[in-house]
């Protein structure tokens, strides 16, 4: 089963987003609190997209989910130029937001916490992300 | 989407959380906060009974007070947390961090004591 959503690039559609997954992941039976962990981090990986790409609203996000062999495959697509990689993005521990008071960072700590696998490149001007969460 | 209201009792002031905290509505979520810190009180409920969902960005905003308020001997007791909710803290050790009550109660016992 796989099934696709868009989005605007705006962090004002977060919200539709996750009711996209929420609806189709209803239909696999996992835990609540699973399952919320698992929307957490896709929204975390499209927050992150649309505030490092500066796109405009204009622009679309392709969001997709395929539950496959126990598996779930989520992939974020997106033209924006963010340069922005998760698996080699070293964002600051815990002490250190803390201490120096900032609001962010600790997004991406999520979803390597939650995912089992992030794969982040870019194939002929489209930025592609995928996730993957064996269930 | 977060509907926020700020109720004063005594010397306690409540923030009412009211959808969801995410990358969007922090912002709204971290106003609040600066706003009845900067009103000078010191006991301040978060009421989160009525909080769906919580994202990195909202931990962030509370995240980013611990600091001051430990200087300014602030006392920020959240409680209502649903599961899902409370699970999001957990995961960073945020609930060993922050004054996570079950009820309101016990929060307000948590804040005057």
């Amino acid at each position: 089963m796989k099934k696709s959503f868009q989005i605007p690039c705006s962090t004002n559609y977060l919200k539709d987003a996750r009711e996209f997954f929420n609806d189709v992941l209803n239909e696999v039976g996992l835990d609540d609190t699973d399952q919320n962990a698992i929307i957490l981090a896709v929204d975390e990986v499209c927050a992150n997209i649309i505030i490092h790409s500066k796109c405009k609203e204009s622009q679309q996000i392709n969001l997709s989910i395929e539950v496959k062999d126990g598996k779930l495959i989520f992939e974020i697509t997106d033209k924006g130029k963010h340069g922005f990689d998760i698996n080699t993005y070293e964002g600051p521990d815990l002490d250190e937001i803390i201490e120096t008071k900032r609001k962010g960072g600790v997004g991406i700590l999520l979803v390597k916490k939650i995912m089992d696998k992030i794969e982040m490149f870019s194939s002929n001007g489209i930025n592609i992300c995928r996730l993957y969460k064996t269930i | 989407m977060i509907n926020i209201d700020t109720s004063i009792e005594n010397d306690v002031a409540t923030i009412i959380l009211n959808g969801d905290v995410d990358a969007s509505s922090s912002l709204d979520l971290d106003n609040a906060i600066n706003g009845v810190k900067n009103d000078g009180h010191k006991k301040i409920l978060i009421d989160a009974q009525e909080l769906h969902y919580i994202s990195s960005a909202g931990l962030g905003v509370f995240m980013s007070y611990i600091k001051d308020f430990e200087k300014e001997q602030i006392k920020l007791v959240l409680f209502g947390l649903n599961e899902k909710v409370l699970n999001v803290f957990k995961m960073l050790g945020l609930d060993q961090l922050l004054s996570i009550e079950s009820n309101a109660e016990d929060a307000l016992k948590s804040v005057n004591a």
